[in-house]
């Protein structure tokens, strides 16, 4: 964001410009936010919400978590679950991730050849998610490719049946959609390190690992931070790909969210969807500590 | 430094050969199997070549009014697709110069991307249920006596894309900007030129290419959204939204076919914007090389 002081007194006021977009997210992001927080605190029957004051959706939410200690009540287990699924997905996508981007950063010389490459690799990016997670069924099913493979080869005698439906399909399908979230700002901030640095660290006697630790790594830190806080809240807000990979046995904290709203039960919905969000920027507050987000735009 | 290549090199090509065959294996699979003979199943093998599967979807063969939500999730993408372009050049219009509240409207289009889906989506569902009560109980009569809802696609839906199809768009526009040079402006201004032709003339030709890219983002993130639609959309559903149904209940290579057709769809939009960038790109080389040259 450039700002150009001599252009300020010319043609349509800033703040004009900027009023259509601040009206969007005034009216479909800001204001429903806090009729969220106040449902949050109303009373319900079957039918309807009832808008009177209560902690009643809160208080059934973290039943059981004080009292049953110290096993875990179902609001801490799926939390929990959650929380490891966001670790083990974050883990994979930042080496996978990183790994893709120093390729194309550090490997592919040409420009033009980085662009193409970088393009192959946002391409999916732009086609549906369902269709990406229903695509690994032929493939990991009973019947599916992996098995048909693994039982001809004799590996194994009867078909593996922790490959789809399970933690690990689930798992596997946040890697395949979301590794781009880690490649695309890794590959920036890569993309900015000044050639110089690595050439003076080289001459200066580091190896190939030195360098990487010393150099790229630390650099790269802006990247890396964008793109765990983007994997990391994905996958704790998730419920579509919980549901579809893991036939609809996992429980997760968006899933949590959803099911009330099924039951059309909105306060206890809402009472859940604030502990998410409390939740997941409790992460970001401590990804944003690492590095100031605004700066490396 | 990289006098030959090292043996680095040969891995990192080698795990960026998988990670691409990863990303794009699983979706060869299922274009082939959409072509599966009418006796085949969901997985290998083929049993013959055949259109079938996709004759009976678009007969609306069995399964629900694929047609009818096709065209509704296309129009509401173009519409999307749209409003992204024009309030996101605006805006990014906006972030050059100071105005008030600028800090605040830039970590709200942030925290639009970051907080879960599923939150906006239910306020925005709490949103518009309210206001049908208010609307009920206290709006004039020709409104109050027949409303049913004020929800629908192209409010509370349209609402809900926009949230998660702007912050893209304000993000392609910075990274637009901050490339821009403004003497190119300050040129025309020294020329005599007045704030509007100084845009229409000089800083919409040269953004022009990446403006397209803006409207990329706009269309196929809106035409494969689900998780804000999963509340916001009213009585009818999108495409996605169909298709999420249908991999619970189909046990038939039908599913494959509308993948493919979907899939197909975004294809033709992003071939379509990429050759529009690089036309406009060559356009700018040829014609423009005193002013398309940042």
């Amino acid at each position: 964001m450039s700002s150009n002081a001599n252009l300020d007194s010319h043609g349509v006021p800033g703040w004009l410009q900027a009023a259509p977009v601040a009206l969007v997210f005034t009216l479909f992001f800001v204001l429903p936010l806090g009729f969220v927080l106040m449902v949050s605190f109303w009373d319900y029957n079957d039918f309807q919400m009832l808008p009177t004051f209560t902690t009643r959706s809160y208080t059934e939410s973290f039943e059981g978590c004080l009292t049953s200690l110290p096993d875990l009540c179902t609001m801490l287990k799926t939390y929990v679950s959650t929380i490891k699924f966001c670790a083990i997905v974050w883990l994979a996508t930042l080496v996978i991730g990183f790994a893709v981007a120093y390729f194309l950063a550090f490997h592919v010389r040409s420009l033009t050849a980085q662009m193409v490459l970088f393009l192959v690799c946002t391409i999916p990016f732009w086609t549906s998610n369902v269709i990406r997670m229903i695509s690994w069924v032929p493939l990991l099913g009973r019947n599916g490719l992996v098995n048909q493979i693994l039982v001809g080869a004799h590996v194994v005698d009867t078909p593996v049946e922790w490959l789809l439906y399970s933690p690990f399909s689930v798992a596997l399908a946040f890697v395949h959609l979301f590794t781009f979230f880690m490649v695309a700002p890794i590959f920036n901030s890569m993309m900015r390190i000044d050639r110089r640095l690595m050439e003076a660290a080289y001459d200066a006697g580091a190896s190939g690992w030195q360098m990487l630790t010393n150099v790229v790594i630390p650099l790269s830190k802006p990247g890396i931070a964008i793109g765990s806080i983007f994997v990391v809240t994905i996958v704790m807000g998730d419920f579509i790909t919980f549901d579809v990979m893991g036939g609809e046995q996992i429980a997760s904290a968006g899933k949590v969210v959803e099911t009330r709203l099924n039951a059309l039960q909105f306060p206890p919905a809402a009472a859940n969807a604030v502990i998410l969000l409390v939740a997941t920027m409790l992460i970001i507050a401590v990804l944003n500590r690492i590095v100031d987000v605004r700066k490396e735009l | 430094m990289n006098e030959g290549r090292s043996l680095a090199f040969y891995v990192l090509a080698a795990v960026f050969g998988l990670y691409v065959l990863f990303l794009y294996g699983p979706m060869i699979v299922i274009f082939v199997l959409s072509f599966q003979g009418p006796t085949g199943g969901l997985t290998f093998p083929l049993n013959g070549v055949s259109l079938h599967w996709f004759e009976r979807l678009w007969e609306g063969g069995g399964i629900v009014d694929i047609t009818g939500a096709f065209k509704r999730s296309l129009a509401l993408g173009l519409v999307v697709m749209f409003l992204t372009v024009v309030l996101s050049l605006s805006a990014g219009l906006a972030f050059r110069k100071r105005f008030h509240g600028a800090n605040a409207l830039f970590f709200v289009a942030i925290a639009s991307l970051i907080v879960p889906s599923i939150v906006t989506s239910l306020g925005i569902a709490l949103e518009f249920r309210l206001l049908d009560d208010w609307l009920k109980a206290y709006g004039p009569p020709w409104i109050a006596d027949d409303l049913t809802t004020t929800m629908g696609m192209f409010t509370s839906g349209l609402g809900a894309h926009l949230t998660w199809t702007l912050p893209f768009g304000l993000l392609v526009m910075f990274a637009i900007f901050n490339r821009f040079d403004p003497r190119y402006e300050e040129a025309a201004r020294d020329l005599g030129a007045s704030p509007a032709q100084t845009l229409r003339y000089v800083v919409l030709p040269i953004i022009l290419p990446s403006v397209v890219g803006v409207g990329l983002f706009g269309f196929t993130l809106s035409w494969d959204e689900i998780a804000r639609s999963s509340q916001a959309m009213g009585e009818h559903n999108t495409l996605p939204m169909e298709l999420q149904a249908l991999t619970t209940t189909v046990t038939t290579p039908d599913i494959y076919a509308l993948g493919t057709s979907t899939t197909a769809v975004s294809f033709a939009v992003i071939a379509l914007a990429l050759g529009a960038i690089g036309l406009l790109r060559r356009r700018q080389a040829r014609h423009g090389s005193d002013a398309g040259h940042a």
